[in-house]
C-alpha cells in the first residue's frame, strides 16, 4: 500500500484541507498489525460487525457480507470481540503481504 | 520626493496612534480582553466601535487566549482580524500564536512590550515578544510613536501579501511609546484604505460552496512539509517588506527598511538595538558628532535581516548588542545571538559584545550608552571582548 504523496510546494498552505470528503483517500490500513478474517461459511450476516465497527469498512452487498476493506480496516479489532458467532479471527499480518 | 498625500498632525500616545490605524484600517474583526496590563488600544478602538465609527465586529473575549482564537477563527472565515496584547495576556496567547501562524493567518496584533512576571512588574521590556520569536509570526520593532503608527498600516500588506500570509506582530515598547504622547503624522483614511485594500483569502472557511477543513490533524507524513512553507513564507516576506515600506513611503513620505543605519557609513563602533532606546542612542550620537560612532537599528527581527546586519557591521572593529530581554543560560540575549551569527561567515569580524538593559523597565539614558562606546573603544583596542556577556544600569559591586 504505496501512496503518492505531493511535495511541499503542492500542498494547500497551512495544512488547509481544501476538498470534501476525501477521507477515502487517506489509507489507514497501514496502521494495523492483526487482519480481521471472517469465516464465510460460518457468519450469519447478523450484520452486528457491521453496526460495530467504527471505520464502516465491513462491505455488505445485498444483505450479505461480502469482506473487509482492507486499505481502510485500522485492525481494532472490535468486530472480532462482537461477533456473537466468533467466526471473526485476528490475524498477524507480515510485512511482505 | 514623491507627491505624499495631505496628512494630519495628532497628539497621540502610542497606544492611541494603534488605535487610530486600526480605525482606518477598519478591521472585519477585533476581538480582545483586557488582561493587567493592558494598554488602551483596544479599549480607544472599541469607542471607536461604540460611536459607529468602523464596521467592525467586537468580540470582548472572556481571556487573552480566546482573543487570539477567536482572532483566528475570524481570519480563517474570511475577515481581517485585528488584536493587541502585551506582557502576560502574550503569555497566555502562546499556544494560539503558533496556530495562527500555522494556519497561515495574516491576523495583526500590536504588542505593548513588557516585562513577563514574577516579580510581578508591568514595565518596558522585550521578554514577551522575544519569547515568541519562534511562533513563526513576523515581528516589525518600533522606535516611536509614528513608526508604531506607520508598522501597523503596513503589517496589513506584509502579512496579506500573497507569498507571505503570515501574522505579524507590530511591537512598541510598553509605557515609553505605548504611554508617552507624541506628535504625529497621520495619513488621510482615505489613503490608508485605499492602501491596506480589501482582504483576500483564498479557501475561507464561510465559502459554503466549497467546503473546507481548517487546523487538521498532519500526521508524520505532512506536518514538516506544512513547516517549510512557513519557513519559506518568512523567506519570502524580506522582499515583500521592503516593497511595501517603499509603497508607503510614496503616500507618506516616510519608509523604512529592514534596518536603519544611523551614523554608520565610517562607524567603527557600533550599537545594535531595537525599541525605543534606539531614539536614546540618536540622540547621544548627535550630541557627540562623532563619525566613529553609530548605530544600527533593528526593525525587522522576524525574519531576521541577516545580510543586512552584515553589510552594515562588517566593516566595525567593535559592535555591542544590546537586549532587552535575557536569554537564561545561553551565550546572551536573543538578538545578540542572531546578530553574532549573521556575522560569522564574514572573513573579518568584529569584536562583539552583548549587554543586557532595561529590564523591567530599568531606565536607559545617553549616558549609559556613552559608557557602551566607552567600552567598545576599550574592546577595539586591546582586542578583546571579555566578559561577552555585560549589563547596563545594573547596580553592581
Ligand atoms: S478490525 Fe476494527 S476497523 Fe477493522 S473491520 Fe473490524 S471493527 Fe472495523
Ligand atoms: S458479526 Fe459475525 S456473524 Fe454477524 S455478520 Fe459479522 S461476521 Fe457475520
Amino acid at each position: 500500500m504505496t501512496v503518492e504523496r505531493k511535495k511541499w510546494r503542492d500542498l494547500p498552505i497551512g495544512g488547509v484541507i481544501i476538498t470534501g470528503g476525501n477521507a477515502q483517500v487517506y489509507l489507514t490500513g497501514n496502521w494495523r498489525t492483526k487482519k480481521p478474517v471472517i469465516d464465510m461459511k460460518r457468519c450469519t450476516n447478523c450484520m452486528i460487525c457491521w453496526v460495530y465497527c467504527p471505520e464502516g469498512v465491513i462491505l455488505v452487498k445485498d444483505g450479505k457480507i461480502t469482506g473487509i476493506d482492507l486499505e481502510h480496516c485500522k485492525g481494532c479489532g472490535i468486530c472480532a470481540v462482537e461477533c456473537p458467532t466468533k467466526v471473526i479471527e485476528m490475524v498477524k499480518e507480515s510485512k511482505d503481504e | 520626493m514623491t507627491q505624499t498625500v495631505t496628512q494630519k498632525i495628532m497628539a497621540l500616545n502610542g497606544a492611541e496612534a494603534i488605535a487610530e490605524a486600526m480605525r482606518q484600517i477598519n478591521p472585519d474583526v477585533v476581538a480582545s480582553y483586557p488582561i493587567t496590563p493592558q494598554t488602551i488600544i483596544v479599549e480607544r478602538f472599541s469607542e471607536f466601535v461604540a460611536d459607529g465609527l468602523v464596521d467592525t465586529e467586537f468580540v470582548a473575549a472572556e481571556s487573552e487566549h480566546s482573543a487570539l482564537s477567536a482572532s483566528i477563527g475570524a481570519a480563517a472565515a474570511g475577515g481581517r482580524s485585528m488584536t493587541a496584547t502585551s506582557s502576560q495576556g502574550f503569555a497566555l496567547m502562546w499556544e494560539m500564536l503558533y496556530i495562527a501562524a500555522g494556519m497561515r493567518l495574516p491576523i495583526v496584533m500590536a504588542v505593548a512590550n513588557r516585562a513577563l512576571s514574577g516579580p510581578i512588574n508591568i514595565h518596558c521590556d522585550h521578554s514577551d515578544s522575544m519569547g515568541g520569536r519562534d511562533s513563526g509570526w513576523i515581528q516589525l520593532y518600533s522606535e516611536n510613536v509614528q513608526e508604531a503608527y506607520d508598522n501597523t498600516i503596513q503589517a496589513i500588506k506584509i502579512g496579506e501579501h500573497q507569498n507571505v500570509r503570515l501574522p505579524v506582530m507590530v511591537c512598541m515598547d510598553g509605557f515609553t511609546t505605548s504611554h508617552a504622547v507624541e506628535r504625529i503624522d497621520v495619513l488621510d483614511d482615505n489613503a490608508v484604505k485605499k492602501f491596506v485594500g480589501e482582504y483576500h483569502i483564498d479557501h475561507p472557511l464561510l465559502d459554503v460552496d466549497q467546503a473546507v477543513t481548517y487546523g487538521p490533524l498532519a500526521l508524520p507524513e505532512y506536518y514538516f512539509e506544512i513547516k517549510m512553507q512557513q519557513i519559506e513564507a518568512m523567506t519570502n516576506a524580506k522582499p515583500v517588506i521592503e516593497q511595501v515600506s517603499k509603497a508607503y513611503g510614496s503616500i507618506s513620505g516616510r519608509s523604512y527598511g529592514l534596518v536603519e543605519p544611523y551614523n554608520m557609513e565610517k562607524a567603527e563602533l557600533a550599537i545594535v538595538i531595537l525599541g525605543s532606546t534606539a531614539g536614546t542612542a540618536k540622540s547621544l550620537l548627535d550630541d557627540l558628532n562623532d563619525p566613529r560612532l553609530g548605530l544600527l537599528k533593528i526593525r525587522t527581527f522576524r525574519p531576521f535581516p541577516t545580510e543586512e546586519i552584515a553589510a552594515n557591521l562588517r566593516k566595525c572593529k567593535a559592535v555591542a548588542v544590546l537586549d532587552r530581554a535575557a536569554s537564561f543560560g545561553s551565550i546572551g540575549g536573543p538578538v545578540f545571538s542572531e546578530v553574532r551569527a549573521a556575522l560569522y561567515d564574514e572573513p573579518k569580524r568584529p569584536q562583539i559584545v552583548n549587554y543586557i538593559y532595561g529590564l523591567g523597565g530599568r531606565d536607559t539614558t545617553t549616558d549609559m550608552l556613552k559608557t557602551v562606546y566607552d567600552d567598545l573603544d576599550t574592546v577595539a583596542k586591546t582586542g578583546k571582548p571579555d566578559p561577552v556577556q555585560r549589563f547596563l544600569g545594573l547596580r553592581d559591586d
